[in-house]
């Protein structure tokens, strides 16, 4: 209709707009204020014991390979190391809330959950080691590399997901992003486009209160960070982080809502980072010891250990056995990385493209010759 | 002034200085960024910025570069001049719209209407043993982009003059930091700065007559012991540090290179497609008649940057800028 055709003013009148109504009813979309929590209820019991158990064997491991770790930094064997002590039930759970076919999007902090996923622990490390950037075949174990620039592993997960189910394939996909990163673009358009494409993936916020030294309270001021869902039109989930069974439930739900077509789901784990950032940071500048000591008394690992050792799930023998299991993989980690990465600088130029250039070739051959020199001298 | 007497200062403190100084003196300029407040940045460029001037001068910002750049721009349009501060090179990819589409084009746009001062300083360049995306040279990106300045210091004093320059600009300014220079120290006072260096202006830091080493940034220290190395060898290598790469001072540069007869780029940056490749370029176009060789790169390899236990394979060193230099005896392999 050009202008000319619309009503002129002296025979127009106004009605209202057509009738609107929400896409999506939002109610079901939003979360309960409250975190879930399974320790300390009934809901314990609907449990198997060895999950329960296996929860808490992965946890003991994550916690002494974060210390080990750690350790690799004083010694210069590792560049960096960014812990995720205090935060192991999340990295736990969403290892074990995944079938094999399923996939992980890690960022660079959640290396533990990549081992919990099977991944050899010291090709997990290679990219804090700083020996390659990624150790390990992503499609060996269905772990993309851990993401350095926060949330830009967001829209692969839920690309990779719409794939799988463009090919009839009942694969999920989990992304693992901090609550610093909720604020990125990336994080955004990845929502939305999972919700747009009913993606089978699966938003796991570690929100462990800070982004390096920005409180959450600086980060967004919404209800909750789990609330960002219902914009989208994907329902959101509170949960206790340091709660392993309630974080792995939630995520196995939304797993295998995602795996029957259901769409995404963001949950948000609500947990603290014990350790600073890295081990290169001063968390004494941006936080007090009395804030940190609270969490120390929500720990994931005492918690899931006071709930088992209560119901006679686990004795002082299992409490050291798995202590012992986890020293005999730490006293592995450190002497498989005590010892020097095989490196070969010609690596420089093995994979920056399928064939190589003939521009590579040439400082390829510079390079051999330096070596050479070096050799010589 | 009274000169007050010289203490070693670092380059972070040096740009902390020019920051501080800066907001003193002139109440719009706003620094932002992540972590830039309380923690101080993490290279504690901006510590006691947040404490001296409040949160409304020094802003933690949420963690999101596109957004950080994009209000920035905003606030620019209503008179404030922002200091934006990206973390690492590489987490300022998410920026680059604002950057290129909005910060670099705003001023041709509105023909003239609505400049748009203000710095995004970015740490850049390798050397610090840094997991990936913590060692990108992207100065090729920048420099590509018509409208804005891009700069970048090598010393101290230059330091906190070139971002007093940047900060006054009524331009953008692109500010690259060397970070492995960050904790570099020079006899400087805060109190009694070197005149404040103009954007745009090259400046010789060592005289020579045999050929010149064109560098910026992380590289001029390479080169001033590759100066002193190839002296042994009988050659007497003048050194140019661009200290601009945008505007480009093809004064100095020419000047020097009409002297000595010889030249040689050097920046860690990948060769192909880099700054080196524009630079002789305009080397040769303006001093084709006084060139008795090509005009040498000594470059980054053309990779993307590699993991901190190789990278001393990647960064050119000394040696490499002596083989570059033997290879000047043009005639006597022609
Ligand atoms: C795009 C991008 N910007 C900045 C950084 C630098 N950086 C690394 S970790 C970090 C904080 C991340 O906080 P959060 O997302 O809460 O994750 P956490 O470290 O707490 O696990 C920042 C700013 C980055 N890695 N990527």
């Amino acid at each position: 209709m050009t202008v000319q055709e619309l009503p002129g003013a002296a025979s127009y009148r106004p009605t209202p707009p057509p009738a609107w109504k929400p896409r999506t009813d939002p109610a079901p979309l939003l979360p309960d204020p409250e975190p879930y929590r399974v320790l300390g209820t009934d809901a314990v019991d609907g449990f198997a014991p060895e999950l329960l158990r296996r929860l808490y064997a992965e946890l003991v491991r994550g916690r002494r390979y974060n210390a080990q770790a750690t350790a690799l930094t004083k010694q210069g064997r590792l560049a960096v190391y960014p812990s995720s002590t205090g935060q192991e039930a999340c990295e736990v759970a969403a290892a074990l809330a995944l079938e094999d076919r399923d996939w992980l999007f890690p960022s660079y902090r959640d290396t533990l959950a990549a081992v919990a996923r099977g991944l050899d622990p010291v090709q997990a490390l290679t990219l804090l080691r700083g020996d390659w950037h990624t150790g390990y075949d992503p499609r060996e174990h269905r772990v993309a590399p851990l993401s350095t620039p926060l949330a830009t592993q967001l829209p692969h997960a839920v690309g990779l997901a719409h794939a799988a189910r463009l090919k009839g394939d009942d694969v999920v996909a989990l992304a693992m992003v901090g609550d610093g990163g909720t604020s990125e673009g990336d994080f955004h358009e990845a929502l939305n486009f999972a919700a747009v494409w009913q993606a089978p993936v699966v938003f796991l916020v570690q929100n462990n209160g800070f982004a390096i030294s920005v409180p959450l309270a600086k980060q967004t001021a919404a209800p909750s960070l789990a609330h960002k869902a219902v914009g989208y039109g994907m329902p959101g989930r509170l949960v206790d982080g340091n709660d392993a069974p309630a974080v792995h439930q939630v995520l196995s739900e939304a797993v295998a809502r995602a795996r029957r077509g259901g769409g995404p789901t963001l949950v948000e784990a609500v947990t603290y980072r014990i350790d600073a950032h890295t081990n290169a940071d001063d968390a004494t500048r941006y936080r007090g010891d009395g804030e940190v000591e609270a969490w120390r008394n929500h720990d994931p690992i005492r918690l899931l250990e006071h709930e088992l050792t209560e119901r006679g799930l686990l004795d002082e023998d299992g409490v050291r056995r798995a202590g012992e299991d986890a020293e005999t993989m730490a006293a592995r980690l450190r002497e498989r990385m005590n010892a020097d990465a095989p490196l070969d600088p010609m690596d420089l130029f093995a994979h920056v493209y399928a064939e190589q250039t003939a521009q590579l070739r040439e400082q390829a051959a510079q390079l051999r010759a330096e070596l050479d020199a070096e050799g010589d001298a | 002034m009274a000169k007050v007497a010289a203490k070693p200062a670092t380059m972070a403190q040096a740009l902390q200085s020019a920051m501080r100084d800066a907001m003193a003196e002139d109440p719009s300029v706003h620094v932002m960024g992540e972590d830039v407040g309380t923690l101080g940045g993490v290279f504690r460029v901006t510590d006691g910025l947040a404490k001296e001037f409040g949160e409304d001068r020094c802003t933690d910002t949420p963690l999101a570069e596109a957004g950080i750049l994009g209000t920035a721009v905003g606030m620019a349009m209503y008179g404030l001049r922002p200091v934006v501060e990206m973390q690492f090179d590489a987490f300022a990819y998410p920026a680059f719209e604002q950057l290129i589409s909005h910060v670099a084009k705003m001023r041709n746009r509105t023909r003239g209407a609505m400049p748009l001062p203000m710095v995004v300083r970015v740490p850049y360049g390798g050397g610090i043993g840094g997991v990936e995306h913590h060692s990108d040279s992207s100065e090729a990106y920048y420099m590509a982009t018509p409208g804005l300045h891009v700069v970048t210091p090598a010393t101290v004093a230059d330091a906190y003059g070139l971002l007093r320059a940047a900060i006054a600009s009524d331009d953008p300014v692109v500010f690259l930091e060397p970070k492995r220079l960050y904790w570099s120290k020079a006899e400087w006072s805060p109190d009694a700065p070197d005149p404040v260096a103009p954007i745009g202006r090259a400046v010789v830091r060592r005289t020579g007559r045999s050929a010149t080493l064109i560098t910026y940034g992380p590289s001029l220290p390479v080169c001033l012991e590759a100066a002193e190395a190839a002296s042994a060898e009988g050659w007497d290598l003048e050194v140019v540090d661009l200290r601009s790469l945008v505007p480009f001072d093809d004064e100095t540069v020419c000047a020097s290179v009409r002297r000595t007869g010889r030249a040689i780029v050097v920046h860690e940056s990948a060769g192909f497609g880099g700054p080196g490749g524009e630079i002789a370029a305009r080397v040769t176009e303006r001093c084709f008649h006084h060139l008795e060789a090509p005009v040498l790169r000594v470059a980054g390899f053309d990779i993307p940057y590699p993991p901190p236990m190789l990278e001393r394979h990647h960064l050119p060193g000394v040696d490499r800028i002596l083989d570059a230099v033997a290879r000047l005896q043009w005639e006597a392999q022609s």
